[in-house]
């Protein structure tokens, strides 16, 4: 089995690497479309900028090689956001995979919400395969100011003072607003069952 | 130059073996060091008095890494009625109010605050609540609260009582003075938020 992760202008591929060796596969980082196209899995992290990464795979060609995938793919934080339509971050078009606007934290009364949410939050409404062996409630970790709204992909839900959307599915398409790789031993099983696809 | 590589290092052997973020701190000074510490696996990294001697690093350091991985520490001390700075683990004084160079901080991108009371410390009498609840209450950044934890009581009074948002503590628990699992309960039945 190849697992890709799709290399681009954004950080924490290498916890997505280590996260990967933990289960005793090897991920291989390229930005290469034959590569990307032929591999069995592809994982599509990203902390980063939305507009700034957008445009970097829009020069690459990526954004139409991540739309056209038909092998099991996960989006994790900024990656998910990029498979929504629109984010008001920066108000950048992304790839349109998931019918969703990403929108901005906001805070109803001062200082009540700190943005980005940094920290652990828990995840309910769980649907999806990679939940398989996630039990509703568990805790994962979270770094992030823009969310995803609610719809019907939407396969699990957080909430930060208002519900949004953790993670996301449709198709062959999978996404984490959290941070599988850094989420303990429910991220390591929903890893595990996103390899087992 | 060699030290920073057996840091970089060792947290690259850290990052293969644990499966939640961790910071990194100790003698960061610059873009590079905090380039060389993320690309090696860190998720955050704390700095210190390198910040406060030239605070103009926070704003590089957000802009180039984002806020969400930049924890400033701070050591504090109550003397003449009002909380100061200290610098170099607590060896310098500096004259400056512990509460605005938190806010200053934070204005130029420092995304967490570790905040560490030299008064408490040490001394297991409990944290700091006035100070880390002034800053936990006033920021728009979450607050560590450190020093002085000795009974699962400290703990349970900085997150109601100062608001805290996370508490440190060390060495309690590397002499399993008191066992992580056993606190989590405690706070769990206090009906604080607790991941098990």
């Amino acid at each position: 089995m190849k697992t890709v992760i799709i290399k681009y202008n954004a950080g924490n591929i290498r916890s997505v690497l280590f996260a990967l060796e933990r289960q005793n596969v090897e991920g291989v980082v390229t930005d290469d479309p034959a590569e990307i196209r032929a591999a069995d899995k592809v994982i599509f992290p990203g902390v980063g900028e939305a507009s700034t990464a957008m445009r970097y795979l829009r020069e690459k060609g990526l954004d139409k090689v991540i739309k056209n995938l038909e092998q099991p793919t996960l989006g994790i934080c900024l990656g998910m956001q990029l498979m929504c339509k629109h984010s008001e971050e920066n108000n950048t078009d992304c790839l349109g995979i998931f019918d969703l606007n990403v929108r901005k934290f906001t805070s109803p009364v001062e200082n009540l919400l700190k943005i980005p949410q940094i920290g652990w939050n828990n995840i309910t409404g769980l649907h999806s395969k990679i939940f398989e062996h996630v039990p509703q409630n568990a805790y994962m970790y979270f770094v992030h100011s823009y969310y995803a709204e609610l719809g019907p992909e939407t396969t699990a839900i957080a909430n930060y003072v208002i519900n949004y959307s953790a993670a996301l599915q449709k198709n062959n398409f999978y996404a984490a607003q959290f941070h599988p790789e850094k989420s303990a031993e429910h991220g390591e099983k929903l890893i595990e069952s996103f390899l087992n696809l | 130059m060699e030290r920073r590589k057996t840091l970089a290092e060792l947290v690259t052997r850290i990052a293969h073996h644990i499966n939640i973020p961790f910071t990194v701190g100790g003698g960061i000074s610059s873009v590079e060091d905090v380039s060389v510490l993320l690309n090696a696996g860190a998720d955050k990294v704390s700095v210190n008095s390198a910040a406060f001697r030239r605070p103009e690093l926070l704003n590089e350091l957000s802009l180039e890494f984002g806020s969400q991985c930049i924890v400033l520490a701070i050591d504090t001390k109550f003397e003449d009625g009002d909380w100061y700075v200290y610098l170099n683990g607590g060896r310098v004084k500096t004259e400056a109010k512990t509460a605005d160079w938190a806010k200053e901080a934070v204005d130029r991108g420092a995304g967490e605050i570790l905040l560490t009371s030299m008064n408490n410390d040490g001394t297991k009498q409990g944290f700091a609540l006035d100070i880390t609840g002034k800053l936990a209450q006033e920021l728009p950044v979450p607050v560590i609260a450190s020093g002085g934890a000795g009974t699962m009581q400290h703990f349970a009074d900085v997150f109601e009582v100062a608001q805290a948002d996370a508490a440190l503590a060390a060495s309690i628990f590397h002499y399993k003075e008191m066992e992580i699992q056993e606190l989590k309960k405690y706070l769990y039945q206090r009906n604080l938020s607790i991941r098990f």
